[in-house]
């Protein structure tokens, strides 16, 4: 079945240039299990909509590669 | 993907399977190692930072430190809070034990605010006592936990798995012998066979929709989606106060803690859009709620949490607070907005509908052992039945459960799980995954906690919520329709399907109780008056094993043991004010 796809603003950024190859801490640690690695980039991406901005990814990550947004529909 | 054969599975066999590394989770993991016991902990989310303490926690709110308050201070004012619906034994645990916890916590590495005198630093937010404690540090918590759990002595004793979600309890002649879930990243089918079985899963908090959209723009931590309390009611265990929902003032759109409870302590209050005071306590109850409720929807909406009129110093250490531990982007929020504390006071509203008994009174029912009414099923945390138990009362009640269920597993046998109840499960987990192109769970979701927001959003009518259960039913057709792709959406299928258990056990225990009670919690529209004569009790609603359906039960409220100054209990039972049969703690020995 044809099925639409529809954009999203997801609040969870990642900075590629940072984020360290073969590191998984902030996807380990996000209770939703909204990040996964990029498995063409090996980088971290929010692959869900699905987020408490709590922040455990931001806080975890060793690079500060990730930014928490709140949000588009609280923003 | 592919989904496995029912008896293609990961087998796990312990003493003690604690469901939820949260708060509770993680003491009653700790404590049933303690007493001996091998344990499971099966955590959906990664237990370093899980649950409601994900990054932290900003306080105690209900500690009774020895010179500072007394428990029967305490339990009298969580008795009157409830309107005298309360087993004061459970409360009573949660007053005696608290301070031995806190105790505990300083000495994993947790700390708590002191004075100059190095004496605790409790605040009054309470209605006449002071309870609540600062913690400083308190993005250490679940840190510290973790740790403790991970401690060469704890190690050999605690099996700690991420990203497992049981969806049923198992049973066997009425008893927990298990459970079944799955792991969400790889898809694998798993049973487990336990002893005794500790339901730590956390509020029901992603029942209402947030006046955003967001489906996970909740108070709680959405991860925490009623998923204890569908388990508890399908395996056979009664719940209680389903109608009596959780509602919170909070910070509008960002859905967080305003959060009085800081601010007020440092001069901040809550005031209506003339800058007025409209309740005369910050303490969070159906009362307060109903009162805010009045004031936004008068003419002196909205209100707001007021902090401007404080010298910026405080302020600064303010945010200190608020913007650093247990909601870190509430400050990333505030910019967007461009509001700043110095000259803009704070828009609150209040939040969806939720059950907890951590801040209000609806959960699974329990005794003061954290037993439930299934023989090796235990309850602790916001989703067990201590009213108003909040933080400190999830360590105590998990480290109840954790020492009882320890004992109660050494001496229970281990039979074989039950085939049909796994073939169920299984059945509940990966349906979705055989109809792919089914409707998917966000735009399920939606829809379905549209509808509770529509008919069980107070005040009630029987009219809205018979309609609500006309929904709630209509809801099961789009729910065997929905459709998943990966293990991670299967997940969040199941817990659809929680969150409808748990919308359909409120709107008929909030039909059930034929009165008003609570303040807002429960207000009834068409029956606005408090009926003692009848509903002096509590509501119990269990499944009924015959029909399937929800059957409920009026317990009565046990004698009190400690006196309540100034509340008539209208049944007239007298009090049996020796706490028997209680066991007091050394703290107060
Ligand atoms: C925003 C916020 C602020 C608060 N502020 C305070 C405060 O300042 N002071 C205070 O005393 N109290 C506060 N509270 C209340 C207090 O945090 C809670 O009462 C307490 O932490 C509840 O503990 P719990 O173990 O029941 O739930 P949680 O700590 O949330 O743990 C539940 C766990 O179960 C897991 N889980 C859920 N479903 C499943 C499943 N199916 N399978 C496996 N795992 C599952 C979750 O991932 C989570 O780890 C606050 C609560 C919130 C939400
Ligand atoms: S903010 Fe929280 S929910 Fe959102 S991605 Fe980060 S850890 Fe996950
Ligand atoms: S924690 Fe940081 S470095 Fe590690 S995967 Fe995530 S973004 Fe990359």
């Amino acid at each position: 079945m044809a099925q639409a796809t529809s954009r999203s603003d997801v609040p969870v950024v990642i900075d590629e240039e940072k984020c360290i190859d073969g590191c998984t801490l902030c996807v380990d640690m996000c209770p939703l299990d909204s990040l996964a690695i990029n498995p063409d980039s090996g980088k971290a991406y929010m692959h869900v909509d699905e987020c408490w901005y709590c922040g455990p990814c931001a806080a975890r990550c060793p690079v500060d590669a990730v930014t928490v947004n709140i949000p588009y529909l609280l923003r | 993907m592919q989904i496995p054969e029912v008896t293609d599975r990961r087998h796990i066999e312990c003493d003690v399977l604690v469901v939820g590394g949260g708060t509770a989770g993680t003491m009653a993991a700790l404590t049933a190692a303690r007493n001996g016991a091998s344990v499971l902990i099966m955590e959906k989310a990664h237990v370093r930072h899980s649950g409601a303490l994900a990054m932290g926690m900003d306080g105690v709110n209900n500690a009774v430190v020895p010179g500072k308050a007394t428990p029967e201070d305490y339990v009298a004012d969580i008795t009157v809070a409830n309107d005298g619906i309360v087993n004061q034994r459970t409360i009573y645990q949660t007053a005696t034990r608290g301070f031995e916890m806190v105790q505990r916590l300083e000495s994993y590495g947790v700390k708590f605010e002191k004075d100059e005198h190095d004496e605790y630093a409790v605040r009054k937010v309470h209605r006449s006592g002071s309870y609540v404690l600062p913690m400083p540090e308190g993005k250490e918590v679940k840190k510290v936990l973790y740790r403790e759990l991970r401690s060469r002595n704890v190690r050999s004793n605690v099996t700690m798995t991420n990203r497992l979600m049981p969806v049923r309890v198992l049973t066997v002649d009425g008893r927990a012998v298990g459970a079944v879930g799955f792991d969400t990243r790889t898809g694998e089918f798993v049973t487990v066979s336990a002893g005794a079985v500790i339901l730590a899963a956390g509020a029901a908090g992603r029942l209402g929709l947030p006046a955003s959209g967001y489906l996970y723009g909740t108070y709680e931590n959405p991860t925490n989606a009623g998923d204890g309390y569908a388990m508890a009611y399908h395996a056979g265990a009664e719940l209680s106060g389903i109608e009596c929902f959780q509602i919170n003032p909070l910070i509008k759109d960002y859905n967080g803690p305003a959060c009085a409870y800081v601010a007020n302590p440092f001069g901040g209050y809550q005031v209506n859009g003339e800058g007025n005071r409209f309740v005369d306590c910050d303490y969070w109850s159906g009362q307060m709620m109903a009162e805010v409720k009045r004031e936004l929807e008068s003419s002196r909406g909205p209100i707001y949490l007021k902090l401007s009129h404080l010298p910026d110093a405080t302020i600064s250490e303010i945010e200190g607070i608020l913007h650093t531990t247990e909601r870190p982007t509430r400050g990333t929020f505030h910019e967007g907005r461009g509001t700043n504390y110095r000259d803009r006071d704070i828009e609150m509203h209040i939040s969806e509908i939720g059950l907890c008994s951590g801040h209000s009174a609806s959960g699974v029912w329990v005794d003061e052992h954290a037993r439930t009414t299934v023989p090796g099923l235990y309850a602790a945390g916001d989703m067990a039945l201590v009213p108003h138990n909040y933080m400190i009362g999830a360590f105590v009640y998990g480290d109840i459960a954790g020492e009882d269920a320890a004992i109660f597993a050494r001496s229970a046998s281990r039979p074989g799980l039950p085939e049909d109840q796994i073939e169920a499960a299984h059945e509940l987990i990966y349906r979705p995954a055989s109809n792919p192109d089914g409707p998917p769970q966000p735009q399920v979701e939606y829809k379905l906690r549209r509808f509770v927001n529509d008919y069980l959003q107070p005040p009630k009518t029987e009219r809205y919520l018979s309609l609500g259960i006309e929904a709630f039913e209509r809801m099961r057709i789009d729910i065997a329709q929905m459709g998943a792709r990966t293990p991670h959406e299967l997940m969040r299928c199941a817990e659809v399907s929680f969150i409808r258990d748990c919308a359909e056990m409120a709107a008929r225990s909030s039909l059930e109780r034929t009165e008003s009670r609570w303040g807002l919690y429960h207000a009834r529209n068409d029956i606005p008056q408090q009926d003692d004569a009848s509903w002096f009790c509590h509501l119990n609603l269990s499944k009924d094993a015959a029909t399937g359906g929800m059957k409920f039960e009026r317990r009565p409220v046990a004698p009190y043991i400690v006196p309540v100054p100034g509340f008539v209990r209208p049944d007239g039972v007298p009090d049996e004010l020796a706490p028997q049969g209680v066991e007091l703690a050394e703290a107060w020995r």
